[in-house]
């Protein structure tokens, strides 16, 4: 059970070969087992999920059963929960419970999931390694010497290991992507608007996507339809009919584009990560796939766009941590702004200070037009990358990260490097399209690589097409991690 | 070489909503503390901002009435700053893109009408309140105002002078409520202003402003604003220079003082708010508010001073929809010439009645016809202006028109000489001393005179045929 | 571009987070460091482009004025540092 799919999950609740208590009591178990090695969660209620689990066998009796009833879902910990901690990863919001769920988390106990708990994120998922985290480092399955990816690292580590069958990760730079490729597991990150940010505990709001990430993309395809939906709550929710994101996904691939933009496959790239790459394209070739070659030329300059939006709307974002109404406040202090400056230098680490700063820099009198106003008109132009790539092709393809795995601290004395790690995952969300990361392949060192697939505005069930045509020949994502055997 | 006093004002004028800005919470006044602050008010990690319809719908009436451009497209900004009671750490406003642009406030002054640029209306949410009684040392903060909507009212510093600056702030005090965009109520600040004051001297170009924060009575912009503009003339004329500051005005002191809080250069890192998109209006939108707009006090002032009113006066009608409504009413089919006096008794009289009682034109027991009888009684000399409080008292305990008081009681005025001349006759032969007295130049024994006669005559007698009677016969 | 100290202690203040003087120098360097990457933004010509500041071009919707909260103070307030009386507390503020 702790390998199988969400299909087959379900399967065996409704025949009842296993009850949703066990199937729960089975991953608290696992999480018990692994969690001291690999961080992944950072709060676990077992009682909670249990009685969860029990209702769910109750409601599946009754024969009121839903798209999830009594299979266990883990939120990162970005993700409002009501009556659990909700810590974003940050000793600001270490003890912090919010009084209401979000709706991401509203959807999934709508359809029956089971909370499992809350994982391992970079603080307010600003990070490529998990490394900002509060609560220490979540480790990389595959080798607990080394980082999962970030932020959503938690997730990616706890659904590679098997301590859930599937977890909701966000993605503002590659968040879910760059950590499913890390920890060999399959992650989407959605078109922006597609899933309700109300409840989601905001990094850069016009960039911040919730997705699933799962063992595989029919598993995603599920979860997608769990997670997407409009909600007046959140202005930038997209009022669009409900998708059946599994109707393609037997779909064959001939005659499918799929672009290869030059600039994914230049210098930079780890040689295991290349040959893997290369590899799943061929693989899509042979399914009948015409590949060709596209160019994003803004592609160098969507990091450093990056790190003037994300900045300048966190560090709006994060003033809401003042020590007033919930969170954090320093112990002593002398007056009112000696309050402020103590509680957010106490609350926030280094990473997410950094971040606040630069925000702050970018967006402040005299500079804003040189940073803030330029990085908007570039983020137009690889936008139109984009828009003009997809007219020639219907997915395109690359990797997803660089690198596979680094060792812990290997990057995290200089922000630049780390930051460059998510060259490839950056323009997406910059242009607000769809992406997904699966595994396709491990370097030398056995570390697993990420083949990304991006798509035009809500091609979600294309990309999924893909991705579970090219899983249905291929056995790399049910790879089990060899430091989380089962 | 006399100074100039230059001055803009900024309000902000809380819109007539039910729940608030972007929360379905309640904007009603009076609540207990934080029970009206929503998780979104309180800016719980997570929560989202979806936009007010009616708060949309009133600027448009507001921009509309003033003749402004409405842009079609205007964007919602963050304005950054710390501060206990911005939960956020910004104020969701607008800045590069206000709704509502340019347009014009006329003003009327004794000397005549003065047209006041509005630079623009632009849409924000309020903050909450810090309460400063002690609570073993800290404050209280108190967010059932955070997210009221406001439409922030800019002027252009076209107002010369305290008095100007009132004038603008009545206007547009008297627009608002007139619209319904903003019940006016300012000792609930719902209509606070911020004067920008400098000074010059004639001919020079503009001087570094101050801000004076926060004025919620007409009273304390005019006072505010002249203590300011002494300060400053004080200043430049010791040789000293103005700092641009954020002052509050004490009204205990009747000064301003320099804000400790803003000291600190402030650098309000505006942007794009990321969780709100653009606002688009549709032309549909602004014709289907345009239509329901009613006619605007501006027109009905013109009127009013058509038919003779002062123009400050005509102001002082149009202040309030109900009150110009009831002196339209007074004033219809009124005979030519009497309007003033019937402006005069709604400002003055009817005024005083209601105030003291504490009710609204709108429930005064004297109906604008009534008014007009008694003001037209008293102009064709029917009554006396004397008996004519009589006829009101009257007319306000229930007791009928001016017509059937002035009947029933038997208050018509004496106009008949032979009437007048037998009392006259009558009290010169009873007050021989006051005659003398006349007659050896004590121009006082005359009044005295006046006051026996309207005496006997027990008030009815018409003063003007008294007095000339009496002088004719002291004269013989 | 690079940032002075006082820069970095005027940003700090404006962020309302505490640099000690002993940190400014490492914060500096790390500053400068990420101010070098988006430097390289300077180097394309954007005249004419019009900023991006939403991935969809979509409109803001507006939600119909009624009240929809009720009374959840006690719950809000069940996180919060410090509260008396259905207020929250903070050091003293001086206008």
């Amino acid at each position: 059970m702790l390998n199988a799919s969400l299909s087959e999950i379900s399967a065996a609740l409704a025949t009842k070969a296993i009850s949703s208590a066990e199937l729960t009591r089975l991953f608290l178990d696992r999480i018990r087992a692994l969690n001291h090695a690999l961080n992944a969660f950072i709060t676990v209620d077992e009682e909670r999920s249990l009685a969860e689990a029990r209702a769910a066998d109750a409601r599946r009796a009754a024969g009121s059963a839903a798209a999830l009833t009594g299979i266990p879902v883990a939120h990162k910990d970005i993700f409002c929960t009501r009556g659990m901690l909700t810590t974003c990863g940050s000793r600001m919001l270490a003890n912090y419970v919010s009084p209401y769920d979000a709706h991401v988390v509203e959807r999934f106990a709508r359809a029956g999931a089971v909370l499992l708990g809350k994982c391992n994120m970079d603080e307010f998922a600003m990070g490529s390694s998990n490394e900002t985290s509060h609560f220490g480092p979540a480790r990389n399955p595959w080798d607990r010497r080394l980082v999962p990816g970030g932020s959503s690292g938690g997730s990616a580590a706890a659904v590679a290991a098997r301590m859930t069958p599937a977890a909701t990760g966000t993605d503002t730079g590659g968040s879910i992507r760059q950590p499913a490729a890390l920890c060999g597991v399959s992650g989407l990150k959605p078109t922006y608007g597609l899933v309700s940010r109300y409840g989601m505990v905001a990094f850069a709001s016009s960039l911040d996507q919730g997705g699933p990430l799962a063992k595989s993309a029919a598993d995603l395809a599920l979860l997608l339809e769990v997670m997407a939906g409009f909600d007046a709550r959140d202005s930038t929710s997209v009022e669009r009919a409900p998708e059946d994101y599994r109707r393609d996904l037997d779909r064959p691939l001939a005659g499918l584009r799929v672009g290869l933009p030059k600039e994914y496959f230049g210098d930079g790239l780890e040689p295991g990560v290349r040959r893997a790459v290369g590899e799943a394209v061929r693989e899509l070739e042979r399914q009948g796939a015409i590949t060709l070659e596209v160019s994003l030329p803004n592609t160098g300059l969507a990091v450093p766009v990056y790190y003037v939006l994300a900045p300048a709307e966190a560090s709006s974002n994060l003033s809401r941590f003042d020590g007033v109404r919930y969170g954090h406040r320093a112990a002593q202090y002398d007056d009112l702004l000696d309050m402020y400056c103590r509680t957010r230098a106490e609350g926030f680490g280094a990473e997410v200070k950094r971040r606040i700063l630069i925000g702050t820099y970018v967006l402040s009198h005299g500079y804003y037009d040189a940073y803030y106003v330029q990085a908007q008109k570039l983020r137009r132009l690889i936008a139109q990358d984009f828009a003009a790539a997809f007219a020639r092709c219907d997915v395109i393809a690359g990797p997803t990260s660089p690198s596979t795995a680094f060792a812990l601290g290997a990057k995290s004395d200089d922000p630049v490097q780390m930051y460059l790690n998510d060259i490839f995952t950056i323009p997406a969300p910059l242009a607000g399209l769809p992406g997904l990361s699966i595994p396709c392949g491990f370097d030398d060192k056995g570390l697993p690589v990420g083949l990304q697939l991006m798509g035009d505005y809500f091609s979600e069930a294309r990309l999924l097409n893909v991705a579970h045509r090219y899983q249905q020949a291929t056995d790399w994502h049910a790879r089990v991690p060899k430091d989380a055997p089962l | 070489m006399s100074w100039e006093i230059v001055v803009g004002i900024e309000t902000h004028a809380q819109l007539r909503t039910r729940s608030k800005i972007f929360s379905g919470a309640s904007t009603e006044f009076g609540a207990a503390p934080n029970t009206q602050a929503s998780a979104v008010d309180i800016a719980l990690p997570g929560v989202l901002p979806v936009l007010n319809r009616a708060a949309v719908e009133l600027a448009l009436r507001f921009g509309l009435a003033i003749g402004a451009r409405i842009n079609r497209r205007s964007v919602f900004a963050r304005k950054n700053y710390f501060y206990p009671d911005l939960p956020k750490g910004y104020q969701i406003s607008q800045y590069e893109a206000p709704i509502v642009q340019g347009g014009t406030l006329a003003i009327a002054l004794a000397e005549g009408e003065k047209t006041i640029r509005i630079t623009r209306a632009h849409l924000e949410e309020d903050a909450g309140k810090s309460l400063h009684e002690d609570f073993h040392g800290m404050s209280g903060i108190d967010l059932n105002r955070a997210g009221t909507p406001l439409l922030e009212i800019v002027s252009e510093p076209d107002l010369r002078g305290a008095h100007e600056a009132v004038a603008y702030a009545r206007a547009l005090h008297a627009l608002v409520r007139w619209i319904g965009v903003c019940d006016g109520n300012m000792q609930e600040g719902s209509f606070r202003c911020d004067a920008n004051v400098s000074v010059r001297r004639a001919g020079e170009p503009l001087g570094t402003r101050c801000e004076i924060k926060n004025l919620n009575s007409f009273r304390f912009i005019e006072r505010a604003i002249e203590f300011e503009a002494r300060r400053q003339i004080a200043l430049l004329e010791d040789g000293g220079r103005v700092e641009q500051q954020t002052r509050l005005y004490d009204p205990e002191r009747d000064e301003t003082r320099a804000m400790r809080s803003k000291e600190e250069a402030q650098d309000y890192r505006y942007f794009p708010d990321p969780d709100l998109l653009p606002l688009v209006v549709s032309e549909e939108e602004i014709e289907r508010v345009r239509a329901e707009l009613p006619e605007l006090p501006d027109v009905r002032r013109r009127q009013f001073i058509a038919r003779g009113i002062p123009a400050t006066q005509a102001a002082q009608l149009t202040s309030s929809i109900e009150l110009a409504t009831y002196a339209g009413l007074a004033l219809e089919g009124a005979s030519r010439g009497t309007a003033p006096a019937i402006a005069n008794w709604i400002t003055g009289p009817l005024s005083a009645k209601l105030n003291e009682r504490g009710i609204g034109i709108e429930r005064a027991p004297v109906s604008p016809e009534q008014l007009r009888q008694l003001v037209e009684r008293i102009a064709d000399g029917t009554i006396s202006g004397k008996l004519a409080k009589e006829v009101d008292d009257a007319m306000w305990a229930g007791e009928g028109s001016a017509d059937e008081i002035i009947e029933r009681r038997g208050l018509r005025q004496i106009s008949d000489s032979d009437a007048i001349e037998k009392l006259v006759d009558e009290v010169l032969a009873a007050n021989a001393k006051l005659v003398e007295d006349y007659r050896g130049g004590k121009e006082k024994a005359f009044n005295a005179l006046v006051g026996q006669v309207m005496k006997a005559s027990r008030g009815k007698a018409n003063p003007a045929q008294v007095n000339q009677l009496l002088r004719v016969r002291l004269a013989g | 571009m690079s940032l002075s100290h006082d820069q970095v202690q005027r940003l700090a203040l404006l962020a309302r987070i505490a640099v000690g003087p002993g940190e400014t120098d490492a914060v500096l360097a790390q500053l400068n460091r990420v101010l070098e990457l988006i430097e390289q933004m300077q180097k394309v010509d954007t005249r004419g482009v019009e900023p991006m500041a939403h991935a969809l071009d979509l409109r803001q919707r507006v939600r119909e004025d009624s009240v929809t909260e009720r009374d959840q103070h006690a719950l809000f307030q069940s996180v919060a540092p410090a509260v008396e009386r259905g207020l929250y507390l903070v050091p003293k503020v001086i206008e």
